[in-house]
């Protein structure tokens, strides 16, 4: 792994900060250079979100720019194709496939685009499209779309050990909800595309 | 190990270590996580003060008795704070002074994107510019040790993508200082004419011994010499940017960025070829070099001085490039997603009320600055933290000045923000006999900037339980006769509130009390569901503008998945067909 630039992609209130936490800790586990830009202030409250991720031996910019990305995580599917410029050519997008109504789709004064994922899967990019809402729920929390979401992540990173993953997950979240978010995790990981 | 810190967290490590004793702050994105991870040592006393002013008064005040102080806030709260900043230039210290102020180009959660620098340029205070969360905790730790050998307030400026990236820091432990003593000294802690005059010249002396100060300089600038056809100087996040767009080029890095390093700059260009100044903002640094006699230097001819730079921005603006991106086999218009108010949010009341009276509305800064926006399209003005309640006095005394129609107009201002510089507004319309209405959003907490405590909440920032300021006490005392508590959430009797308290002619204050939604302790039980049996389609349950009711397929449902509960929409449906347990 010389290099990787993850877009974490998603709505204010989704958990994108502590996705992008979770991914540069374990980062910093196996020793590389790693740093993370966040988004705090008003876009939390129900906006557009991003955050970047970057690892690798020497990283200056915590920005990824636009077709810099390797891997967009999108936690829903419009947010996957809002950011899609800043994926390189044949890049890869996870996402989520649970949709959010934006404001102006709410009002009426736009629709939400169809067939975001037929499009998706018909562009030059690896696609992994999952409901991870419904896993979230089944693992015992909605809250733990994020975590779904990183375990299915982790299994594109064949080369990051699956016990450094699990002490990411102890160094990120509270000791009390570390067994539902565990589950939520092996979820992700183990779910089988149908 | 090494720990993957915030910016702002680093900075909160680097003062511990640097033993200050003393911050006081006002929140504010992108600077607030500076003072909460403070809040978290138990050797730090800290506090949030009512606003940036009072904050670095308290610095000050810690400082002069020989404590280590520090107060952090956002760019335009140093213009609040600038009083007594450009006079405690000329005091110096007693004790370490650093202020902390965070930029924030791009204007991700600001009204403005001012240059920060120039206040350090104006006030002639050493500023220091950090590049990534190490240098942050050490530039810190470097600022109070300036502060204390020149003697004056040193500030470190961050940018949002400083102050909000993660990377990778060695931590120290904390450092003991002994006590410094107090000693009473006139001449140079009270700025009479006579003593200001002679502090004058000891603040230019100062200046210039730091700039030609090698050991400072080298701790904090440095030349990385590499293909000497171009030099790039650069600072803070421009650096980063620098290092990846020009991997090869000469770069003169400047940690200092008052006073300029004037000698190593004229090496650092007789050395290279081509000179080239990255810089977000203002031409702050190549104005500087220019004015040197440097002219060769360009800067601003390719970067914009409007928004964040990045790595495409600046090899498009100087090479031409293009990126190369992933195409959709079909293109997408993504819909906009803007901000919104959370599901659950007791502003959406009030603004529901102001949109169908269709008052004036002169805003101010909060989450509330949201009512702006569609469906309710209400706030008329929004300038600056306070101005809601003296723009709404200077709006009726224009509009009777020039003899025009008088608008019924509302001032809107959060609790915090009220705290914050709202009672001087409120004072003003009182004395000069102003008959404005204004509406303290009292939410229980400062909510936009993630929740922090202040003199209404009852809690300190270490959430120590404190005096709790009585809002409704206050504006009595302050004169105002007219003050009422009411529910945001009870539509027909704030709508009727407002009515009658913009038909007197005499000043009003409306406390619109409820939580924000998002404190733990706000419970609303279960979701209220949209009877389909019952629903005539009518669609009046959506001119709330909540975001978990929308329409499909002919449909009004609830997004149970982000409905808070809250239950204002049952009040919308005139069919009674929104039901709600309690």
């Amino acid at each position: 792994m010389v290099n990787l630039n993850i877009l974490i992609v998603g709505v204010g209130g989704q958990g994108t900060l502590l996705a992008s936490k979770f991914l540069g800790a374990v980062a910093a586990l196996i020793g590389k250079d790693v740093k993370v830009s966040e988004v705090h202030g008003m876009s939390q409250r129900g906006g557009s979100v991003v955050t970047c991720v970057k690892i690798g031996d020497n990283i200056h910019s915590p920005l990824i720019d636009e077709g810099q990305a390797d891997i967009i995580l999108a936690f829903e599917q419009l947010e996957a194709v809002r950011w899609i410029k800043y994926l390189k050519k044949g890049g890869t997008v996870i996402t989520n496939i649970q949709k959010i109504n934006p404001m102006p789709v709410v009002f009426g004064q736009t629709t939400y685009p169809d067939k975001i994922l037929d499009i998706l899967a018909d562009s030059d990019v690896t696609l992994h499209a999952l409901d991870a809402f419904s896993l979230a729920v089944e693992s015992g929390t909605s809250k733990a779309v994020n975590i779904v979401l990183l375990g299915v992540l982790s299994r594109t990173l064949p080369e990051i050990p699956e016990n450094i993953w699990q002490d990411g997950l102890n160094a990120v979240i509270p000791a009390k909800l570390l067994d539902v978010n565990t589950r939520a995790f092996e979820k992700g990981r183990n779910y089988i595309e149908g | 190990m090494k720990k993957l810190l915030l910016g702002n967290e680093a900075i909160a490590r680097g003062a511990w270590e640097a033993g200050v004793h003393v911050v006081a702050s006002y929140p504010g994105t992108p600077s607030t996580e500076i003072t909460e991870n403070i809040s978290k040592y138990d050797e730090i006393y800290s506090e949030w003060a009512p606003n940036e002013k009072v904050a670095l008064e308290v610095s000050i005040g810690a400082s002069v008795t020989g404590a280590r102080a520090m107060s952090a806030m956002k760019h335009v709260g140093l213009n609040v704070a600038a009083d007594p900043l450009y006079t405690a230039s000329y005091t110096g210290v007693n004790g370490g002074l650093v202020i902390v102020v965070a930029d924030d180009p791009g204007m991700h959660s600001s009204q403005n994107e001012q240059d920060s620098r120039y206040h350090a340029l104006a006030s002639h205070i050493p500023m220091l510019e950090p590049s990534d969360s190490q240098e942050c905790l050490d530039f810190t730790k470097a600022a109070f040790d300036i502060s204390e050998k020149f003697d004056t307030p040193v500030i470190i400026r961050t940018t949002t993508r400083i102050a909000h990236q993660r990377s990778l820091v060695e931590l120290s432990d904390r450092q003991e200082l002994p006590k410094k003593e107090y000693k009473k000294d006139i001449m140079k802690y009270v700025m009479m004419p006579g003593m200001a005059i002679k502090r004058h010249v000891i603040v230019d002396k100062r200046m210039n011994d730091l700039e030609n100060n090698k050991e400072v300089s080298s701790l904090v600038n440095k030349i990385e010499y590499n293909d000497k056809t171009l030099g790039i100087i650069t600072s803070g996040i421009s650096y980063q940017y620098t290092k990846e767009v020009f991997p090869n080029a000469s770069v003169l890095k400047i940690g200092l960025v008052n006073p300029m390093p004037t000698e190593l700059i004229k090496e650092f260009a007789a050395n290279v070829d081509k000179l080239l100044v990255i810089e977000e903002l203002e031409p702050y640094m190549e104005n500087f070099v220019k004015q040197i006699g440097i002219l060769k230097a360009e800067g601003k001819k390719y970067f914009t001085n409007q928004g964040e730079l990045n790595t495409v921005k600046i090899a498009s603006a100087y090479y031409g490039t293009k990126p190369e991106s992933a195409e959709l086999s079909q293109d997408i218009q993504a819909p906009a997603r803007p901000p919104v108010m959370c599901p659950g949010c007791p502003h959406r009341g009030v603004f529901y009320v102001l949109s169908n009276m269709k008052v004036r509305v002169s805003g101010d800064i909060g989450c509330y600055t949201l009512g702006a926006m569609a469906p309710y399209a209400s706030v008329d003005t929004c300038v600056c933290m306070g101005a809601s309640v003296s723009m709404a006095h200077g709006a009726q005394k224009g509009e009777l000045a020039t003899g025009s129609d008088i608008i019924p107009t509302v001032a809107i201002i959060g609790d915090s923000t009220f705290m914050h510089s709202g009672i001087t507004g409120l004072v003003d319309i009182v004395y000069n006999k102003g008959t404005s209405t204004v509406i303290i959003l009292d939410n229980s907490i400062t909510g936009m900037t993630g929740h922090q405590q202040n003199p209404t909440t009852g809690y300190t920032i270490k959430m120590e339980e404190a005096p709790k300021i009585d809002l409704v006490k206050l504006c009595e005392a302050l004169g105002i006769k007219r003050v009422r508590v009411e529910d945001p959430f009870d539509l027909p009797a704030f709508k009727q509130a407002v009515s009658e308290e913009l038909s007197c002619d005499e000043p009003s204050v409306i406390i619109s009390r409820r939580p924000c939604v998002l404190l733990k302790n706000v419970k609303y039980g279960k979701n209220p569901i949209i009877n389909q049996d019952k629903c005539r389609k009518c669609g009046k349950c959506m001119k709330l503008g909540c975001p978990a009711i929308f329409k499909e397929d002919g449909k009004y449902l609830i997004d149970d998945a982000i409905c808070a509960g809250c239950g204002l929409c049952v009040q919308m449906c005139p069919f009674g067909c929104i039901e709600k347990e309690i």
